[in-house]
């Protein structure tokens, strides 16, 4: 077994291929980065940071969907936690930089997560994405009740207030840029987390979990950890949008959000990173433009149409499917 | 008794609703053995594995490792202690290339797996390691191939390449050569042969050939009973294993090549 045998050659293309392949998507988010940093000059900037706000949602929400395997139909519960904590901190004490809102506002969805975890993380499959919808429902009824969400009515007039107490949030530019930062800084997180060391069990336990299991791997404290970051992200998504938007509402809890998060991570291309940015984007843009046209009530089903259609046709979504053809016909 | 027992069940008995799977069951295996578990479909075979690897509870009955009662251990925690089995259908991981499933195994030993912060780079210095173990089966050139495109005999190789690497004192084998072509099953036996070198291999087997090429000891399984236990020229020669097992005179031949469902009780 000792002997010794020529692997330099192989490892040598093993490195040049994964060479390429890094420089290729340095190259594109490089791109990516700079459209980024112009856009709010030629597009309005809240609505850019709505997208950029249900992109980390997604990216979050793929985290533990496309790169560890678990449907989670409880999502919404993380968001709306974020945004709510936030929205009554930022609206309540008036000593509070925006930077501390949001924190807050991520750590109660990263608890809520983490109680989430460990009620739900032991059960398999429709089973888990069932416990998972019955305890966001828990949290929806909850924030109905509440006094301090406003219920139907919403939470409203959320002071965006002062960056580290330095920067002036109200201005949309200055908004913008820290949402930007945010949005990066957690992407790369993200794709951090998917090539570590934990992201290879990770990726093992979703192709075969009882391999993993036979390998020594307890792959319930896996999922879990999975499932903590993924709230705490969508906790954090959610914190941001009711700053963004002044606006903490009870749409952010109801399980429709919870649907559409995982309509963002199909259309876009679940289990690629880029997938879930492209597809909150996609989804953001025709709710939006739909809503300004002739066929604004039918935003619904034509949402349930692009999705039966990735389903049947474009199982890879759009990052997936092109990430194919690049293989199929660039080597 | 001055023989070492690595593994052994007291009085092991698995029930399923009004149905008992294993019953009874004392296996007691030697160091170094490789020791086959044989009997037709439906006799417990790889419910007794699923048990010895709790993959399945025990209704009642002990399991001793190395003289400890590790019948309360979970899964993970009995390959941890070096247990460790294969599944009947090749277990790999399908789309990650062959090297990162063994750098899968190997990591376990690294204490970094819940390290999601740390570069990917920090396992690159376990690959020399991976392309050894790929070397011993034959599957240099593979490396980087993803798993999913292998060939069968290939995928079942590298399996075993994966379960080498987590430096196993005891094998659980389910049906290595299942499936196989002759050609691929001279090659297992081979590999087998070679892996249990300075370690205790049980595996369940229908080919009776590679048993008798392979194995030390056999345990013959009938509705979920031991039926009996010794070497190959005993099992063989008893009259009620011919009864149970073998049927009628066409016995060593079948084996590999025949198609058998494998529709386990226990499943």
């Amino acid at each position: 077994m000792s002997q010794s045998f020529d692997s330099s050659n192989v490892r040598k293309a093993i490195l040049d291929q994964q060479k390429s392949q890094d420089r290729r998507k340095m190259l594109l988010n490089g791109v990516l980065l700079l459209l980024l940093l112009a856009a709010p000059f030629a597009m309005y900037p809240v609505f850019l940071m709505k997208i950029l706000c249900f992109a980390l949602f997604a990216v979050a929400f793929n985290l533990l969907f496309g790169f560890t395997g678990l449907l989670s139909f409880g999502h919404a519960a993380f968001l709306a936690s974020g945004g709510y904590t936030t929205g009554y901190l930022l609206s309540n004490y008036s000593g509070l930089t925006t930077e501390m809102g949001i924190i807050a506002g991520t750590l109660v969805a990263t608890l809520l997560g983490l109680a989430f975890a460990l009620l739900s993380i032991r059960r398999q499959g429709i089973y888990f994405a069932m416990v998972t919808l019955a305890l966001a429902q828990l949290v929806y009824f909850f924030f109905v009740q509440s006094a301090f969400t406003g219920g139907e009515d919403g939470m409203h007039g959320i002071p965006r207030g002062h960056l580290f107490g330095l920067i002036d949030l109200s201005d949309n530019m200055n908004m913008y840029y820290f949402v930007l930062t945010v949005f990066i800084a957690c992407y790369l997180l993200v794709q951090r987390i998917v090539s570590s060391p934990y992201g290879q069990v990770l990726k093992a336990i979703k192709q075969n979990e009882p391999r993993a299991v036979s390998l020594g791997y307890n792959v319930d404290r896996y999922k879990t950890l999975a499932f903590v970051i993924s709230a705490a992200l969508a906790g954090l998504a959610g914190s941001m949008k009711s700053v963004v938007f002044q606006l903490a509402s009870l749409n952010d809890a109801h399980w429709h959000m919870s649907g559409e998060v995982i309509l963002m991570t199909l259309v876009g291309g679940m289990g690629t990173l880029l997938g879930p940015v492209i597809g909150a984007t996609f989804v953001v843009n025709i709710e939006y433009q739909l809503s300004q046209g002739p066929l604004r009530d039918w935003v619904d089903p034509i949402l349930g149409g692009i999705f039966v259609l990735t389903v049947l046709a474009f199982r890879s979504g759009i990052v997936g499917e092109i990430q194919k053809f690049m293989r199929k016909n660039l080597g | 008794m001055s023989e070492q027992f690595v593994l052994e069940t007291r009085n092991l008995v698995k029930e399923f609703k009004g149905f008992v799977a294993v019953d009874d069951v004392n296996l007691k295996i030697h160091q170094g053995h490789i020791h086959a578990l044989i009997g037709p479909n439906g006799a417990g075979k790889t419910t007794v594995f699923n048990l010895l690897t709790k993959f399945l509870s025990p209704t009642r009955g002990q399991i001793l490792y190395q003289g400890e009662d590790i019948t309360s251990l979970k899964s993970a925690a009995i390959a941890r202690k070096g247990i460790v089995r294969s599944f009947q259908i090749s277990a790999v991981f399908p789309h990650m290339t062959a090297l990162e499933n063994i750098r899968v195994a190997l990591q376990t030993a690294e204490g970094t797996s819940f390290s999601f912060w740390k570069s990917g780079n920090s396992l690159h210095k376990l690959n020399q390691r991976c392309m050894e173990l790929l070397d011993s089966v034959g599957l240099t050139e593979f490396a980087n191939t993803t798993t999913v495109e292998l060939a069968y005999g290939r995928k079942r190789a590298l399996e075993l390449a994966t379960t080498l690497a987590m430096e196993p004192t005891m094998l659980l084998l389910d049906e290595p050569t299942q499936g196989m072509g002759s050609e691929d099953v001279d090659q297992v036996v081979e590999l087998v042969r070679k892996a249990a070198e300075g370690r205790t291999v049980l595996m369940v087997e229908h080919n009776l050939s590679v048993v008798s090429k392979l194995c030390d000891r056999i345990t013959v399984l009938a509705q979920g009973a031991v039926l009996t236990e010794g070497d190959y020229q005993t099992v063989s020669a008893d009259p009620r294993v011919r009864e149970v097992y073998m049927g009628s005179a066409d016995s060593g031949e079948r084996g590999g090549s025949s198609p058998a469902p494998q529709a386990e009780a226990a499943q």
